[in-house]
Parts: C-alpha cells; structure tokens; sequence
C-alpha cells in the first residue's frame, strides 16, 4: 500500500480551498492508518531490535522523569488543597484521601504523565526523526541494508507504549505523596492511615482502566511522533512542523482517546 | 592530477538502464534514460542543479521507482525484485550521500560500526574493530575516530561517509555530489580519494556532479544530462568536443570559473 499524496494529484489547483482541505484532512487520516498497520506489521516480525527499544526506553524514561515527579507531586498536593473547603463545608474532610485516589489513579496520573510525555517525548521524536529525514539520514540507512522503520519507528512506539504505564504509575504514586502532604499539613494525619484510606476505594478495574489508558496514551504519543517525524518534508522547516504537530496531535488525540476510555470503562464498574 | 589507469570490462555492464522515466506532479524529470556502467569503469553523470541526476542514483539504489523503464543492477531488476532482496543488493551498493548523512548521534567508530553490526550478524568484536580501523585509515581520519560528526570538517565529514558505505566492500559506488560546497584542495583531496576507492576496491562508480574539475579528474566516461535525457556520452574530450550551444556553456562557465 502507497502513501496517498493529496497534493500529487494533478487536479490540486482546481480544487477549491476547503475542498483541498477536506481531502488533506482524509488523506492524512488514510496515511496514519497506513502506518498504524505497518507498524503491526514490522514490530512483531523478528529480527527483534532489543538493545534499540531498551536504551528507548531508558531515553523516554530519563527525559520525562525530572518533570513528571515535579509535575505529579504539584498536581496531589494542589488538588487536596483546593477539594478540602468543599469536603470541610460538609464535615467530610475524613473523605479526603478517597477523594484524592480515586481522581488521581482514575484519571489524572495517566493523563498528566501523557500530557508531560506528549510536550517532551512527542516533540523530541517528531523533531529527532524529521531532521534525520532531511539530512538523509533515514535515506542512508535504507541503503546500507537496515530496515529504517522498523529500527527507528516500531523501537520508538514500542518504547513510549512500554515506558509511559511506568511512568504514569510513579506519578499516581508522586501524587498521592503531594496529597498526603497536605493532608498531613492540616489533619496530621499519619502517612500509613492515609495510605489505607486511600486504597479502600481503588478496585481493580480502576488499575485495569488506568494501565489500558497509558498503554494507550504511550501508543499515541510514540505514533503520532514518529509519524510527523518520519514523513516530514519542507527541509529545516519541516523539523519545527514536525515537532509541533507531534505536540498538538498528540495532546489532543489522548483528550479524545480519555472520553472514549472513561465511557467504556464506566460500563464495567 | 592524471586520473590511474583502471581495468573496465566493457563487456559486463553491472547497471543497465533502459526507457527510464521519472516525474514529480507534472514535472518530467527524467524522459525515457538509457546508461550502462560497466565494470570498474568510474562514470561521471554531468548536468545543472535540478536535471535528475542525484533522482538517477536513487532510482538505481531503490530509494525512488521510476514511472516508466527498467533498471537492472548486478544482474537484478531493481524495480521486480522483493523488499528483501532489495536490501540484499542494497548491501553491494554503496551510496555516498551529498551532506554525508552521517548519524548525528553516534561517534565516528558508531558511524563505521553500524552498517558492520547491522549486516554481518556474525561478525566478532575484533573483526568489527580491524574492519573499522582499515577502512578509517584509508580515509586517512584514523584520529577522528571518537569524534561526533558535528566535529568534523565539511571534507571530513565526506570521507568519513564514503568510508562508512565501504566498510561492507560494496561493488558499486554512488557519489552524490561529493565535491559540493568544498574548497579546491579539498575537492581534489575527494577526487583522489575517489580514484583511489576505484583501484583499491575494484568498485564501478557513478558520479553525479557539476563540478567539471571532479568529472575530468575522476571519470572514465561522462554522461551529459540535458532536459531529462543523455545528450552526450563519452569521454571527457568527446562530450566537450562540440558546439551544442546546451553543452558549451556549461563548459565555458566551470572553467571560468
């Protein structure tokens, strides 16, 4: 199957502008689909590249993980803080750290840690990749006989895929030490009753849903990255394009996979 | 500098092309191309920015599929033959890009090593570190060797690409403009080197430039690419040896120069 290239066509100029609009918006939607299933198809086929998804890994890791705990602490200890008048207006203060885990492990600790992935991981593949284009790099590799899909795409998503559940469970984790923090602050509450008040609440399709949800997010932001990256075109502008498409798409595709996820899920519990 | 005697074999020829066409959008790059390059033979593809000549080396490596014609290389046709066996042949052709292309960010030892490590899975430790060594040494960069690409000089950063497409011994060399944007003295530095792959190698290379200095210096045979299509094909004093008004003003221009 070929990239479908809506700027080829010869009819292009006699397109009106929306026209062309609607046909790139279809045509881009076609080429993701189309690199979705080659990534399916490459990724599970040996050789395997181990040693490039592995130091991947360590990359998506090390880069995401000054800011997701700054991040992840920020995002605990500022939620408490501002549910506590509420809770305190009708005496249910005690109801604090069930509060706090059922909103952090629910929902946000995977969807910051893809937020902050997003900005740092998405962008820096998009960019990563859409120079080595330009300067021929991908190019170079093809002909000296390496696969370059396979070793720079399917390494890539496999990595973000794996990595960020990881790392959006350091975060929830993060978080509910910030929340415990400020519970600790106001109710002096001890650290080993806060810890079992708050996973008195969690069952395990809220585990369940929340893993689903960063495997998912970790997918997103590895394709969407690669994808930008890898068919970036236009020279050293294409770079900037590439990292910035990879940020957007990126961000709001994992706000429209949450609202699916969250209704899906929702039935089960 | 006198271009080294080399040993063609004029009856094998290791490419042949035959009708090739190529357009991007409505533009006709390419129009129906016929070539061979024979064996050791160093052929020096000549043209203006835009003509087709870095499009003709990609066509030949697989890189791009021609709309119309054949290619065949090393006795396979390049545009019938699988995703594997592409990068089987892949692996006997060497290709010089004309920014390096080196990986920003691996070392130079990286750089050599990859193409090795990715190719000859068997292949020791030792062997790996002798084949890199050898090939650095007959770039004369043997202390660049720990380098990041970002360090290196325009010319070095050519060599050390052209040692990197060496180091699995290919058949066939392509060179994508491997002069440009360099100094006169570097650019006769390449062109020895280039001569010097020829011998040591035993390689059949295609050239693509438009520096005339390079094309005299390093080609057997030039090919002149005008309008997407070969008008001239000889050697140096055959294809200049003429009053084309589309062949002359190149000539004049470069020598100017």
């Amino acid at each position: 199957m070929e990239q479908l290239n809506s700027t080829s066509s010869p009819a292009r100029k006699k397109r009106p502008k929306f026209v062309q609009t609607i046909v790139d918006f279809f045509s881009s939607i076609y080429n993701i689909h189309l690199f979705i299933v080659r990534f399916f198809r490459e990724a599970f086929v040996p050789p395997f590249e181990f040693k490039e998804i592995v130091r991947q890994c360590y990359e998506v890791g090390v880069r995401s993980f000054t800011l997701i705990t700054v991040t992840g602490f920020i995002v605990g200890f500022i939620f408490t803080k501002q549910s506590r008048p509420s809770l305190v207006e009708f005496g249910a203060q005690s109801w604090i750290p069930k509060l706090v885990s059922i909103a952090i492990m629910r929902a946000l600790a995977p969807l910051v840690t893809a937020l902050i992935a997003s900005g740092k991981v998405g962008s820096s593949i998009g960019a990563e990749l859409s120079s080595m284009r330009v300067t021929e790099q991908i190019d170079a590799m093809e002909v000296s006989g390496t696969k370059p899909f396979k070793f720079l795409v399917c390494t890539r998503v496999l990595a973000t895929t794996i990595t960020i559940p990881i790392l959006a469970t350091y975060t929830g984790f993060i978080a509910l030490i910030g929340g415990y923090l400020n519970v600790a602050q106001n109710e002096g509450t001890s650290y080993s009753a806060f810890m079992e008040e708050v996973f008195k609440p969690l069952t395990f399709v809220d585990f369940n849903a929340s893993l689903i949800k960063a495997i998912v997010f970790g997918f997103t932001i590895g394709i969407v990255g690669c994808y930008q990256g890898y068919y970036s075109n236009k020279g050293t502008e294409g770079v900037g394009k590439a990292a910035n498409g990879a940020v957007v798409t990126a961000m709001f595709l994992v706000f429209i996979e949450e609202v699916i996820i969250v209704q899906i899920t929702g039935n089960f519990r | 500098m006198e271009k080294p005697k080399a040993h063609i074999d004029y009856n094998n020829p290791v490419i042949s092309i035959r009708g090739v066409a190529k357009a991007f959008e409505d533009f006709a790059v390419l129009r129906g191309i016929d070539l061979d390059l024979f064996q050791g033979e160093n052929l020096v593809v000549l043209g203006r920015s835009g003509t087709g000549k870095s499009v003709l080396i990609k066509l030949v490596s697989g890189l791009l599929k021609p709309d119309k014609g054949t290619i065949k290389v090393l006795g396979q046709e390049v545009t019938e033959i699988s995703e594997k066996e592409l990068q089987e042949l892949r692996i006997r052709i060497g290709f010089s890009f004309q920014n390096s292309a080196l990986y920003d960010s691996m070392t130079v030892r990286k750089n050599l090593e990859f193409p090795l490590v990715r190719n000859r899975k068997s292949i020791t430790r030792k062997e790996i570190d002798k084949a890199v060594e050898e090939v650095l040494d007959s770039v004369g960069l043997s202390q660049t060797i720990n380098q990041m690409p970002a360090e290196l000089s325009g010319g070095q950063r050519k060599r050390i690409g052209i040692a990197r497409t060496l180091i699995l011994n290919p058949e066939i060399m392509l060179y994508d403009e491997p002069t440009a944007g360099l100094d006169p003295i570097t650019c006769t530095e390449i062109n020895e080197l280039i001569n010097q792959v020829q011998q040591q190698y035993h390689t059949s290379s295609i050239i693509i430039t438009h520096d005339l200095t390079c094309a005299k210096e390093t080609g057997d045979r030039i090919a002149m690419l005008l309008d997407g299509q070969f008008q001239r094909v000889g050697t140096f004093n055959e294809v200049f040896d003429t009053n084309d008004e589309r062949v002359k003003p190149f000539f004049d221009y470069n020598f100017i120069q």
